[in-house]
């Protein structure tokens, strides 16, 4: 008996964005309002972040609901039908079930069912991950098209009295389709991880610490304990960071891997029409362009004035402004780069849709 | 190797990029952030310039203990020998 060929994918040649989409929530929170929670003022939130304001989604909207509005929008932008998304990559640490995924029912919700669906836990960096995941799945002919969604409503995991990171924080969803195309759009990915700062960025606690608390409280009365400011972080664990260490790595770290990024996309920063990093801090932002030493004609995603900083969802809003605000960009090289809990980072050269 | 005049010279140097503040302002007993007003984000930015400038490493968690500029001075000198 011979042995038979198997058959594999065909293959395309190539991989771009064809579609962008965002959603931002109704809820605008200025620095006044968080001067109500922490002891701060609208000046000192400013100087050291960049923010005025973020946009967060009331209690009825969920992750998915967000989600499902940026996918809907970069699934029309792109000029095709929902049916034709043959994956949808959700990149979100908001989402509040371990399982099943987001990313299922978002798939299901926008009409891209039965296509595979899973969730990405890159924080930060999970929308370059995912367009990272999307470019070899168009281009290894696993899909035609792919659905890479970040989304957050990390006002679900804050805790509005603490001041390493809530403050800088809102909700939000942005979305691309990425599929087939002659000519390369998307660089390969300069991607990776350092664990040994695993602790970091992260939640207070984990779920096991719930579980443990819950057992506690039921035994005792549960007020003494909630009482204690330990118990009070199992009882619903909110992200923290220490920004010290993490600003030093988000630059001079990050710098490096951006440049490594234009260098395996064979381009210089003097090919580029826009930059758009994690939109984690404006200091952060200003500090990159500047160690990048990036032309003046490249426009600089700065959407975390207005919107904060959305985690996964900070690089696609922050781009689908810039494309709304300076539409000659469309067909220009964009340099983007995602960076956070983990830690773990991400960077590529797209062509703007 | 930079004698401790001159680590405190580049230190002030540093300062004065990053925040602008006339270069005789920094001086030992001044506490970086009492006094010269420097915020965290501007001290990590200090501290990566310095690394830089005298070839030394300041771990993240030496920064913690770098209150005043002498400290800072100290510390370097410390590194170099």
């Amino acid at each position: 008996m011979s042995t038979p060929t198997l058959k594999q994918n065909p293959t395309h040649a190539g991989s771009t964005i064809v579609g962008i989409g965002a959603y931002r929530p109704s809820v605008i929170v200025t620095n006044e309002d968080v001067c109500q929670w922490i002891d701060s003022s609208d000046e000192w939130i400013q100087q050291r972040t960049g923010i005025i304001t973020r946009h967060r989604a009331p209690r009825e909207v969920s992750v998915v609901d967000m989600a499902v509005d940026a996918g809907a929008e970069a699934i029309k932008n792109a000029g095709i039908e929902p049916s034709q998304i043959g994956a949808v990559l959700v990149s979100t640490v908001s989402h509040p079930y371990a399982t099943p995924s987001a990313a299922a029912l978002i798939a299901d919700k926008i009409g891209a069912n039965p296509a595979p669906a899973y969730d990405i836990s890159a924080a930060c960096a999970g929308y370059c991950y995912g367009v990272a995941q999307a470019d070899a799945l168009v281009r290894s002919g696993v899909a035609d098209y792919v659905l890479v969604i970040g989304a957050e409503k990390l006002s679900d995991v804050i805790d509005n009295h603490e001041r390493t990171i809530s403050f800088l924080l809102g909700d939000g969803a942005g979305a691309v389709v990425i599929g087939p195309s002659d000519e390369p759009g998307i660089s390969p990915a300069v991607w990776g991880s350092d664990g040994s700062k695993w602790d970091t960025i992260g939640m207070t606690s984990s779920l096991l610490d719930v579980r443990d608390f819950s057992e506690q409280a039921m035994k005792s009365d549960g007020v003494e304990l909630a009482a204690a400011s330990e118990a009070h972080a199992a009882l619903w664990p909110t992200l923290r960071q220490d920004g010290q260490t993490v600003f030093r790595w988000a630059v001079w770290e990050m710098a490096k891997m951006a440049k490594k990024a234009l260098e395996v996309a064979g381009i210089t920063a003097d090919d580029l029409g826009a930059f758009v990093p994690h939109q984690a801090n404006m200091r952060i932002i200003d500090e990159l362009a500047k160690q990048l030493k990036l032309p003046e004609h490249v426009i600089i995603g700065r959407d975390i004035a207005d919107a904060g900083n959305t985690s996964a969802a900070s690089i696609p809003l922050a781009t689908h402004r810039l494309l709304a605000e300076n539409p000659e960009l469309s067909g220009k090289l964009s340099l983007q780069i995602g960076f956070g809990a983990g830690l773990v980072f991400g960077a590529q050269v797209v062509r703007l849709p | 190797m930079a004698s401790n005049e001159e680590i405190l010279a580049g230190l002030a140097e540093i300062v004065n990029e990053e925040t602008g503040l006339a270069p005789e302002a920094v001086e030992l007993d001044k506490s970086f952030t009492d006094d010269l007003d420097i915020d965290s984000i501007s001290m990590m930015t200090i501290v990566v310039n310095a690394e830089e400038k005298f070839d030394v490493k300041i771990p993240d968690e030496e920064v913690k203990n770098l209150k005043t500029v002498g400290d800072a001075v100290s510390f370097i000198a410390g590194a170099q020998a």
